[in-house]
């Protein structure tokens, strides 16, 4: 059962793939499928379930593009 | 008010607290010292805030930092701390804030000397910092005059949101008159609704800058404040003339340099020569208008300045060729006498009468 | 299910400018979230001088003023004597501040204003394009330190916070950096504490935070952070250099 939930606002990520780096559970990657507004492959999440809620991505993210949930 | 007697730097001091301001920053240097000193002693005494910065930069930058926040503030020098305050000036005049800024001129360049001089009429009339943007600029040739422009030039900022001169030189700052401190006619002002306040949840957020990264704004910026400078020569020009209309030569003179012709004119005149003055009090808006009423025949312009000459631009400008101009000045610290004026009249007008 | 983190109310709704992986976003973002948890957005005017940061006056959501290269602190001073009651901040690089604006910050300490600065540092000129700072690291290459930088050329780099430290009306001076979760909560916690320092009338505060420059330092977002790290906390050593208590 997930712990928490993240949200991308993913037209305002520029793509500096940090929020990769700090996800304990590895499942934030860089979507080199699409492109947002702004040109870049966006930051995404897939096996959401196995989020904990821990925020570290939140922190390191210099564009505010993420938010999270905790259950 | 009775008149008391009071030099003049301390007179500024005293304008300006009647005018209501609340706030100095600035920092030593002759031949204006007594000012900071005298702002030292009285602003507290009025709930007001004297502070000396660590340089003359840091302390127009502390003016544009509380006239963004909505205060009555100014800040003085003498001609080099003028030069370090520049940048702050253009940038002060790029956000459209109000202070006054005395400058006590003194023989220049570089170090130059503590003795009077007008040397930086191009600095203050042509804008001693980067773009297009003007000072008002009154130049009082008594301590009473001073005193009365310093207390209607604090309106004057509020009204148009732009950096007033007071360019006085050591003479008007170090010599003692008898002045009064008449309470002020007070022009329609409006309210400081752009100040930094701190929004308190009520307001959209009040923004101090002159940063336009875009040229298309900025262009639109500079438009705006030609239309404010527009403004200020249609209604804010001040110049004296005396015998204007009939006069054989005009003497063209402003601050300490006008006083001294002002004898040597009245010396003239009890020898039948017809001498007019034309006295700019406000050196910009320059009074180009005003060398319109001289006599049509009259025989010359004689521009009288404590420099090496820079209103004479102006004054060429002003006649448009009609009349030959004339220069006499001293600098480095020098005064002309009257009788120097004397001399060099009698000999352009071909002399003796 | 509770919302644990999201965009905080002290920036406004702006995409900031900086490149992407600039950890100044992450340290607008600490300073937005320390204003409101202390209750003081509304009540605050800061300062951002010429730098990357120029544009900040459309990104902190209170009152701004820009300043001129340096002197934010001397705004700041004009600002804080106006309005005592105002929570007044500075947020200035290292360009700004450990360069042309050296005089501003020492004396702004010195006089104890009641003010608080952040200073970023990121051992370069970012806005200009990456030229030589004085923080720049001895070997580091930039724009005008091709070669490198070098001790015979430019001196050792400078450390503002431990020459800051050395003045009594800096009642507090800490140096954090925002290159891992753990350090940015740290720094978080740095931040609030010098406004707090502030909002209790005890004197000036400044915190300055290693960042990174991932487009001037010629590296990515991750790789800059592991640089910093590894060159710049060695030499900039994280920590608290004063707090009011020992001061009293």
């Amino acid at each position: 059962m997930a712990k928490g939930r993240v949200e991308f606002k993913e037209d305002i990520c520029k793509g500096c793939e940090l929020c990769t780096t700090v996800c304990p559970v590895d499942i934030i990657f860089m979507d080199k499928t699409r492109i947002n507004k702004k040109g870049y492959h966006p930051a995404t999440v897939v096996e959401m379930d196995k989020c904990i809620g821990c925020a570290n991505c939140a922190m390191v993210c210099p564009d505010l593009v993420i938010t999270v949930e905790r259950f | 008010m009775s008149k008391i007697l009071m030099k003049g730097n301390e007179a500024i001091g005293a304008a300006a607290i009647q005018a209501g301001c609340r706030y100095f920053f600035g920092y030593p240097i002759t031949p204006q010292s007594e000012l900071p000193e005298y702002m030292a002693r009285e602003l507290p005494k009025v709930g007001g805030v004297y502070l000396q910065a660590e340089s003359e930069v840091a302390a127009i930058n502390m003016v544009y930092g509380a006239a963004g926040s909505g205060a009555r503030v100014m800040t003085s020098s003498s001609s080099p701390g003028m030069s370090l305050k520049q940048e702050g000036i253009s940038y002060i005049a790029g956000a459209e804030l109000p202070c006054l800024i005395v400058n006590i001129m003194r023989g220049g360049p570089g170090l130059g000397s503590i003795q009077p001089s007008q040397t930086d009429y191009f600095q203050a009339t042509r804008g001693g910092g980067n773009g297009d943007y003007r000072l008002v600029v009154y130049a009082p040739s008594d301590v009473q005059e001073m005193v009365d422009l310093i207390i209607e030039g604090f309106d004057v900022a509020d009204q148009y949101r732009n950096p007033v001169m007071i360019a006085g030189d050591g003479m008007i700052g170090q010599m003692m008159e008898p002045v009064e401190f008449k309470t002020p006619v007070r022009r329609e002002l409006a309210e400081k609704d752009w100040a930094t306040t701190g929004t308190n949840g009520e307001r959209e957020r009040n923004i101090i800058n002159s940063l336009y990264i875009n040229p298309e704004d900025l262009e639109q910026h500079n438009i705006r404040l030609q239309a404010k400078y527009d403004l200020i020569k249609q209604n804010e020009v001040k110049v004296e003339s005396y015998n204007i209309e009939d006069a054989e030569l005009v003497i063209a003179a402003y601050g300490t340099t006008a006083r001294i012709a002002k004898t040597a004119i009245a010396k003239l005149e009890e020898e039948g020569y017809k001498i007019g003055l034309i006295r700019p009090i406000t050196l910009w808006p320059y009074p180009y208008d005003e060398f319109k009423k001289i006599n049509p025949n009259c025989k010359a312009v004689l521009t009288a300045e404590m420099n090496t000459g820079q209103m004479i631009d102006d004054v060429k400008i002003a006649v448009e060729g009609k009349y030959p101009v004339h220069f006499y000045g001293r600098t480095g610290g020098m005064s002309p006498t009257p009788e120097e004026f004397i001399e060099n009249i009698k000999k352009i007008l071909g002399g003796e009468k | 299910m509770a919302v644990i983190f999201e965009r905080t109310k002290g920036l406004t709704e702006v995409e900031t400018h900086y490149c992407p992986g600039c950890t100044h976003g992450i340290i607008h973002r600490l300073v937005g979230e320390a204003m409101v948890e202390l209750g003081i957005l509304d009540n605050a005017i800061g300062v951002a001088p010429v730098g990357c940061s120029v544009f900040a006056y459309e990104y902190f959501n209170c009152d701004m003023h820009e300043a001129a290269h340096g002197r934010a602190p001397a705004v700041a001073t004009g600002i804080k004597r106006v309005h005592p009651d105002n929570f007044v901040f500075t947020y200035q690089g290292d360009g700004d501040l450990a360069s042309i604006g050296t005089a501003e910050i020492v004396h702004a300490a010195h006089r104890g204003e009641k003010i608080s600065t952040i200073f970023v540092n990121n051992a370069i000129y970012g806005m200009t394009g990456g030229q030589m700072a004085p923080t720049t690291l001895i070997g580091q290459k930039t724009t005008t330190s091709p070669q490198g930088r070098t001790v015979e050329h430019s001196g050792m780099p400078i450390r503002m916070s431990e020459l800051l430290a050395t003045i009594d009306g800096a009642k507090f001076v800490e140096r954090v950096a925002v290159n891992t979760p753990g350090n940015i909560r740290k720094a978080k916690r740095a931040i609030i504490e010098a406004f707090k320092v502030q909002l209790e009338g005890k004197g000036f505060g400044i915190v300055e935070v290693l960042s990174t420059c991932p487009t001037n330092w010629g590296m990515t977002a991750p790789e800059s952070m592991k640089w910093l790290a590894d060159n710049m906390i060695p030499y900039y050593p994280l920590g608290n250099f004063r707090r009011p208590e020992e001061a009293e």
